[in-house]
């Protein structure tokens, strides 16, 4: 397997979604809303001194009390409004981390296979040197990179507004917590990878792109449920339970991902009916 | 021109199957290196089905496939790296433009991105590799797609309907570049409906149907092969005296046609024929050998066959 031959076809596929703004404007406006706009208004509503804003920070307020004691004891913060910011920038929105780079990736990998058929550009990798496992591992960063290209911009603007917003209550920048770097570097990457190996395989399979998304879909929906759980859980106790849950869960990608290059086939590429 | 007696591509009695359709069905194919083989037959002859299994990008449900003494199931990479592939779509990125598919082309191979420009330049697209690809006409397609499959200098060149929807001179330009690579020693498959287009550049020539070789050889001795009755084309200034010819030795048939196309058994009874009808004062204004075409050659192929069968 060579390397450069990998990248290569990573970059024709991240070369073509850059030139396709049907693809990164609509990707674009979603990690926007979902790392910048809502964390805004949420984090501005509930560090106001409105009459909602005492309403939101009170229902907030009686969920943190309904929290078992050890997990109260991570929520920082001197006032109900502080420990109502706290606990919204740090925990209420650790899903988004997930939702955004699964959403944008698994979107470039449900199409990645079946989009070279349906364009008959699968005949060019097809008569090419590429082994399927080049191919393959090509489409993969292809699929990754914009998802946590998007994920790594919005997570900088999503820090710097909680900071902005909610640091001056606890003397300054304290985000990302020692839980978020556990969660983005350790934990996240490899349900994106579960995730995208399934769907990578469903694109090798299928005979559409439609049919892919909607492959997709199904497939993306149990993990971000999945991820949403464990991600949700582990900011409470970012300790060894994160590292136990972020080994098993690369070592089920690597296995999915080893499993879906293996199970590519050059012939799949070719726009003809293999039955 | 180099000719090489060694085999470039050989496949004996291959099959594949796309569920109950048999695409190729016990085919046979030499190609030795360094030749020219056209694969002449209709829609669904399995011609196209054929390139792929040269490149190993389909697998054969049995029989051998061996291309350059290799197999392409177990060294297709290999394979592919030494042979170029015009498909029947040119298959380009369209989002990218001609400079990109070139240089990821080049990337794959392995190749300088020196060899670029040079390949564009050879097939008259290097003005346009600024453009898009998705706004090439058919035409500017083609010639990417050429310019393509050449940059690495294959040994082997496969084109699949190449001249499909190209104008007179960019089906030129396709034609003339066969001849040119073949002129280096390049060993090139063609695949075509088009009968015109393999004349004058086939070594071989094999028609293919229902995934079977009818007939495969060179176009001269398929020529003596299947088309054993010469025709002739007679005029005269009275062409009252032409209308005994049938009567006379040698000949087999005669039709009018615009002048009398006349069957011979064979051409070497002509010269005592013209000289008989000069003789009885017959003034011939016209008497021209039929030169066996590709389209006669074909025809009469399928004939024969729908005959013995």
């Amino acid at each position: 397997m060579r390397l450069d031959r990998v990248l290569t076809v990573a970059r024709i596929d991240l070369r073509r979604l850059l030139k396709s703004r049907d693809y990164w404007i609509p990707m674009s406006l979603l990690a926007g809303l979902f790392f910048v706009v809502v964390p805004f208004v949420m984090l501005s509503v509930v560090t106001s001194a409105s009459g909602t804003a005492n309403e939101l920070v009170g229902q907030i307020g009686g969920v943190l009390d309904a929290l078992p004691g050890p997990v109260q004891e991570n929520i920082q913060g001197a006032t109900p409004q502080a420990r109502a910011a706290y606990a919204f920038a740090v925990y209420l929105l650790a899903p988004v981390a997930i939702i955004v780079p699964l959403t944008i990736s698994s979107a470039v990998a449900a199409q990645t296979l079946v989009g070279e058929r349906e364009r008959g550009t699968g005949e060019f990798f097809a008569h090419s040197p590429l082994t399927e496992r080049e191919m393959y591992l090509g489409k993969l960063i292809s699929s990754l990179v914009p998802g946590f290209f998007a994920t790594a911009i919005g997570f900088g603007a999503y820090s710097l507004i909680v900071n902005l917003r909610v640091g001056p209550e606890f003397g300054g920048w304290f985000f990302p917590t020692a839980g978020w770097w556990l969660l983005i570097v350790w934990v996240v990457p490899p349900f994106i990878a579960i995730a995208l190996s399934v769907i990578l395989w469903v694109s090798s399979r299928v005979t559409s792109t439609a049919a892919a998304q909607q492959a997709a879909s199904l497939v993306s929906l149990p993990v971000i449920v999945a991820s949403y759980a464990v991600s949700s859980g582990l900011l409470f106790d970012p300790t060894l339970a994160a590292l136990l849950i972020g080994s098993v869960a690369w070592i089920i990608a690597v296995i999915g991902l080893i499993s879906g290059s293996n199970a590519l086939q050059r012939e799949r590429l070719l726009s003809v009916g293999i039955d | 021109m180099e000719r090489m007696s060694e085999l470039a591509i050989s496949l004996a009695s291959v099959e594949r199957r796309f569920g109950s359709v048999r695409a190729v069905d016990g085919l046979d194919l030499e190609v030795p290196a360094g030749s020219v083989a056209v694969l002449l037959g209709p829609n669904g002859a399995g011609k196209t089905t054929t390139v792929r299994l040269i490149t190993g990008a389909l697998r054969a449900h049995a029989g051998t496939v061996r291309v350059l003494g290799l197999d392409p199931q177990t060294d297709g990479d290999t394979i592919r790296q030494r042979t170029g592939v015009v498909p029947p779509k040119p298959a380009l990125f369209d989002q990218l433009d001609g400079w990109d598919n070139l240089r990821f082309t080049a990337d794959i191979w392995g190749v300088s991105h020196d060899s670029v420009l040079p390949a564009a330049e050879r097939f008259g697209i290097d003005h346009a590799l600024d453009q898009a690809v998705g706004g090439y006409s058919t035409g500017m397609r083609t010639r990417l797609a050429l310019a393509r499959a050449v940059l690495h200098d294959p040994d082997i060149l496969l084109l699949d309907e190449p001249t499909a929807g190209l104008d007179p001179e960019s089906s030129r330009a396709v034609l003339d570049l066969i001849r040119e690579l073949a002129g280096r020693g390049r060993t090139i498959v063609m695949c075509t409906h088009l009968l015109h287009e393999a004349e004058g550049i086939a070594d071989q020539v094999v028609m293919m149907g229902a995934g079977k070789s009818q007939a495969a050889g060179p176009p001269t001795r398929l020529a003596a092969e299947f088309l054993r009755e010469p025709t002739v084309v007679f005029d005269a200034e009275d062409r009252t005296g032409l209308d005994a010819i049938t009567e006379r030795p040698g000949v087999i048939s005669a039709t009018w046609n615009g002048a009398l196309h006349v069957k011979l058994e064979d051409l070497d009874s002509l010269p005592d024929l013209v000289a008989a009808m000069v003789g009885d004062g017959v003034r011939l204004t016209r008497v021209e050998p039929q030169l066996p075409t590709l389209e006669h050659l074909y025809f009469e192929v399928q004939r024969t066959l729908r005959s013995q069968s």
